[in-house]
């Protein structure tokens, strides 16, 4: 199991690359309704929305996979810790 | 025989094997106050999903979710939407909070406050918040489950009867047990639930149109706009979506039995990789829609949109299997009502009783308090659900909207140095009286948008004005550390 905080540090903040990978599935989930709330295209026989938002069912794993191994490299480099108290 | 007699075995049957495994899961152990409410913080990956994924499979998602598709259509694609954006919150906030739970051994949420703004106030305040506004989610999961088991059993039991024998079985297994055995009974009730979940959505489009590409083709060409937003409503637009997605994807976590069960997973990277793959799980939603879609063909008119779903399996398939979806489906509502009233009761013994009230007392009259509560919590919700009656998804956008007026202080906790413990407090107060106005007068919806993100709006406002205007706190969690 990896330690993602070296003890005695307080926690730790997160890095930019994983903050933007999880804007990802917000923007394209909610910011976005305008866009993809319509019927046409239809896909797989679902009406465009609700294909959109069960294809991101799908995708926002992948992006916050990519988080989490952002957060998993940062967490085996000691040197680059922020928290640096004791 | 007759199907009342069936459907009734059926579900008699399910729900007795969810009360032996909810008993057995902690009847060989010793249940002091850390072991009932975060299982010795010793859960893997597979119980931490089962007790967080509980929200996806509850009552709601079994009746509410094809209610709203059935009666508001489009909207309910909101549902769809803070799922998975839930989890990539919790990806930022629960393994962290994971690690300063275990450093100060906290056990609620509101020991998250009491320790972190050092108050005992605030974290009292907090606490009753959080018990105030289960209550009527925990209402939510005992209406749905009356309603289910009244339905399934063809009325051979009436809704009241049925919520009051599930209550006594579910208080029991929880005073038992605690949190190991809502866990355990979740193992039962989600393989029931996704097996029953992915047959109906999909059979029923293909029993009745031949697949799921031809329903839509009738659904498009019959009523079109039902399927987009605002869809059979006309204040669920846009606006309504991105800031009720907002809302509650932010403030799901907050909900104190989710934010609590944080502390009963093994590792903070439990959670890290539990929020990654989270969302797959949500999957079977769309089935739940395309029943409650279906039923808008099939069976329109029916008073309650929250009945489609099992209007449609007793119209479509035999007895037996609407006794499996009962039973199933009052499982559904057990398991998150025993984790409500679970941490309800610990909230209330452990964050309003000892610190206010009883400051002498022990940690085992803590537990014993805890476990009286118990019964006090699932008395009160059993006479709020039997005497009082409204949809489904309206009642858990109430509580989300409530809970989520935690969030800048979890946040802001954790991350801010500058954050102070009244401007805290006064966010919060702010948060919770701002929402509770607008949904007493009934401005929900007010200007498009959600009311609960609205109060959460004023709530940082507040929280970052007179944090500024206040000097500056060492953070709790230091100043215990040092």
């Amino acid at each position: 199991m990896r330690q993602f905080w070296p003890q005695g540090a307080l926690v730790r903040k997160p890095s930019i690359g994983a903050i933007l990978l999880a804007l990802i599935p917000f923007t394209a989930i909610c910011f976005s309704v305008s866009l993809w709330d319509r019927i046409d295209p239809m896909i797989f026989g679902l009406p465009f929305n609700f294909f959109w938002l069960i294809a991101w069912l799908l995708l926002t794993p992948l992006c916050m996979w990519g988080a989490y191994r952002l957060e998993a490299a940062r967490a085996s480099d000691p040197h680059r810790d922020s928290g640096g108290t004791p | 025989m007759n199907s009342g007699v069936v459907a009734l075995a059926f579900i008699s049957i399910i729900v007795s094997a969810g009360s032996f495994v909810g008993f057995y899961a902690g009847s060989h152990r010793k249940m002091d106050l850390e072991q009932w409410i975060v299982g010795d913080r010793g859960f893997g990956m597979l119980f931490v999903w089962l007790l967080t994924a509980g929200e996806v499979y509850t009552t709601f998602s079994f009746l509410g979710a094809s209610g709203w598709a059935y009666s508001r259509g489009g909207p309910v694609l909101y549902i769809l939407a803070y799922q998975p954006l839930t989890n990539v919150v919790a990806f930022f906030i629960l393994p962290q909070v994971w690690e300063v739970g275990r450093k100060y051994r906290l056990q609620t949420q509101a020991d998250f406050f009491h320790v972190r703004y050092d108050n005992k106030y605030l974290a009292a305040f907090v606490a009753l918040v959080g018990v105030m506004f289960i209550i009527p989610y925990l209402q939510l999961q005992l209406t749905g489950l009356g309603i289910i088991v009244e339905v399934a059993s063809y009325g051979a039991i009436h809704r009241a009867p049925a919520m009051v024998i599930s209550c006594i079985i579910v208080a029991a297994f929880v005073l038992t047990s605690g949190i190991r055995g809502v866990a355990w009974v979740s193992v039962l009730k989600d393989l029931l639930l996704l097996f029953s979940a992915v047959f109906v959505g999909v059979a029923v489009p293909y029993i009745y149109f031949g697949g799921i590409g031809p329903m839509f083709k009738l659904l498009v060409r019959s009523n079109p706009a039902h399927l987009v937003m605002p869809g059979a409503t006309t204040n669920l637009g846009h606006s309504w979506y991105v800031s009720t997605v907002l809302l509650v994807s932010l403030g799901f976590f907050m909900w104190p039995q989710f934010f609590g069960a944080s502390f009963s997973a093994k590792s903070s990277d439990t959670l890290r990789r539990n929020a990654v793959v989270m969302p797959f799980y949500s999957i079977t939603m769309p089935l739940m829609f395309f029943v409650g879609l279906a039923a808008t063909l099939i069976l329109p008119g029916l008073p309650n949109g929250d009945l489609s779903m099992l209007a449609m399996v007793r119209k479509t398939f035999p007895a037996w299997f609407l006794g499996l979806i009962g039973g199933a489906g009052a499982l559904t509502a057990m398991v998150p009502a025993g984790f409500m009233i679970l941490t309800a009761a610990t909230l209330f013994a452990k964050n309003i009783c000892r610190p206010i009230l009883w400051p002498g007392m022990t940690d085992q009259h803590v537990a014993k308090l805890a476990k009286t509560t118990v019964l006090v919590i699932t008395v009160t919700a059993l006479c709020s659900a039997i005497y009082s009656s409204t949809t489904l998804v309206s009642l858990l956008l109430v509580g989300n909207g409530g809970v989520g007026q935690f969030l800048p202080g979890v946040v802001l906790g954790l991350y801010s140095k500058r954050v102070t413990m009244l401007g805290v407090f006064a966010g919060v107060v702010t948060g919770v009286f701002i929402f509770v106005a607008l949904m007493l007068t009934n401005h929900d919806p007010v200007m498009g948008l959600n009311a609960g993100f609205i109060a959460l709006c004023c709530n940082f406002t507040i929280v970052a004005a007179v944090s500024l205007l206040t000097p500056a706190e060492r953070s709790g969690f230091e100043k215990i550390a040092a």
